[in-house]
């Protein structure tokens, strides 16, 4: 009895948090067209809905009931599995992410402002992340398309070569909070903006932000679709629901390395202010996530895209020996501090 | 019974793994039967700008991918390393400072070999 108990309140926890993902992922789409088309001078969708508001529901149904094909030649069952072993990593990765301080209470049972917390959270995400990998290479090699194949190589090289500074500028705020759990880390940068560890990370921060861009293969690092070289890349022979979850896939993990940068330089949850207190901490989290997913969007509107050479080039001979300097500088000056 | 097996805080990971596979199952089932099914050969030949393709799609492709995730698995095994060295880097003090500089300078120095004999280089 006590383990159904356990299990309807885990159910609950993550139909929220599923359904808070999905509807911004959602508007995210909405977002980014507007905001595009804004820095553009042109109004974007304005004809479902007010301001074309009910657009992304539009393109969900739209995409739901569109035929799905597969192409002649392609491996059926890798096909098939691809977009689905991109989209549950993507989404299984916002369980360890802590949106709020406060739990509240329904007679004796404890609802958490987080799925779960373990002790090693922040490695469990970039395990997940780097599952996601796996999926767009193998879709890339199982649509039997030139452009599939080369997107879905290029896709891979690019997460695997980025994936090193990213985990290793995460490894700063991991020595400044002794801890990989994702609450311990946010209750550890409490107390005013100046205990963030962008403050004092400042260098890994700017690592990280960069590495998220190439892992969710954003723009300027958008190599694996390149629409004006590759077609669409890795997902080229993908149609309907199986594009869509790409689709979905791409944007939950911009969600999600967002949520991770908010909780590792920004503070999650906490107010820059300590006056500012009486804010729930849920808005401070949100807004913090907000900014950084602007902030993407206001990239790809402003910088064009690398060339691939150069992106590895970047990747390697920049930001790999500035994220492992930057390691022993912190844990050097952390020695002498102490 | 499952409590033994498994720490509880990893079962709302567990169960979130289910739940996410099934959202994308259902939705493509529930999409198999809704949508549209009327294919063709043409339909269905790989994108090739119009063009019947050739040649099977899967060629050999440069060697340098495979390079790069040897220098991805060595670097990746390195960074793993530095996890739990961080996290207790408080309990350990100066032996761990100087264990982590001495196992970093060698592998500078593995990591300028690879640059000078042209592991990074993409052309």
């Amino acid at each position: 009895m006590d383990l159904i108990i356990q299990i309807v309140v885990i159910v609950v926890h993550i139909a929220v948090v599923l359904g808070v993902v999905l509807t911004h992922v959602a508007y995210l789409t909405y977002a980014e067209r507007k905001i595009l088309s804004d820095m553009q001078d042109r109004l974007g969708p304005m004809e479902v809905g007010p301001h074309g508001l009910l657009q992304p529901l539009a393109d969900g149904l739209k995409l739901f009931f569109k035929e799905d094909i597969i192409p002649a030649g392609a491996n059926k069952i890798i096909f098939s599995a691809a977009p689905i072993l991109v989209l549950v990593p993507a989404l299984i990765g916002f369980a360890v992410v802590p949106f709020g301080r406060d739990s509240f209470f329904i007679g004796s049972i404890e609802f958490t402002p987080y799925i779960t917390d373990i002790n090693i959270g922040l490695l469990y995400v970039l395990a997940f992340s780097s599952i996601g990998a796996y999926g767009i290479l193998l879709g890339g090699w199982a649509s039997n398309s030139k452009y599939a194949l080369l997107g879905g190589l290029r896709s891979a090289a690019q997460v695997i070569s980025y994936e090193l500074p990213l985990g290793l500028a995460l490894v700063g705020p991991v020595l400044l909070s002794g801890s990989l759990s994702m609450k311990t880390m946010t209750e550890a940068q409490g107390g005013g903006f100046w205990h963030w560890y962008v403050i004092t990370q400042p260098v890994a921060f700017v690592i990280y932000m960069i590495c998220a861009i190439a892992e969710t293969n954003r723009l300027p690092f958008d190599m694996p679709e390149a629409e004006s070289e590759l077609v669409a890349g890795f997902f080229t022979e993908y149609s309907g629901m199986r594009f869509s979850f790409f689709f979905l896939a791409e944007y939950a993990n911009m969600i999600l390395v967002s949520c991770v940068a908010v909780v590792a330089f920004l503070g999650g949850w906490q107010a820059p202010l300590a006056a500012l207190d009486f804010i729930p901490p849920i808005f401070w989290f949100l807004a913090k996530v907000y900014f950084l997913l602007f902030f993407y969007i206001w990239l790809r509107a402003t910088v064009p895209r690398l060339r691939f050479d150069q992106l590895m080039a970047f990747g390697w001979k920049i930001m790999l020996p500035l994220a492992l300097v930057n390691v022993l500088l912190t844990s050097i000056v952390k020695y002498f501090l102490n | 019974m499952l409590k033994a097996l498994l720490p509880s805080n990893y079962l709302p990971i567990l169960v979130f793994f289910f739940i996410a596979l099934a959202f994308g199952v259902v939705t493509i089932v529930a999409g198999y039967l809704v949508r549209p099914k009327n294919t063709y050969d043409q339909k269905l030949t790989p994108y090739e700008s119009g063009i019947l393709p050739e040649t099977d799609a899967r060629q050999r492709f440069p060697l340098r991918y495979y390079l790069i995730a040897m220098l991805f698995v060595l670097f990746d095994i390195e960074m793993v390393f530095l996890y739990p060295w961080a996290v207790s880097f408080n309990q350990l003090g100066l032996f761990a400072l100087v264990e982590m500089i001495l196992f970093l300078t060698i592998l500078f120095v593995g990591y300028f070999y690879a640059w000078k004999k042209g592991a990074l280089e993409w052309d």
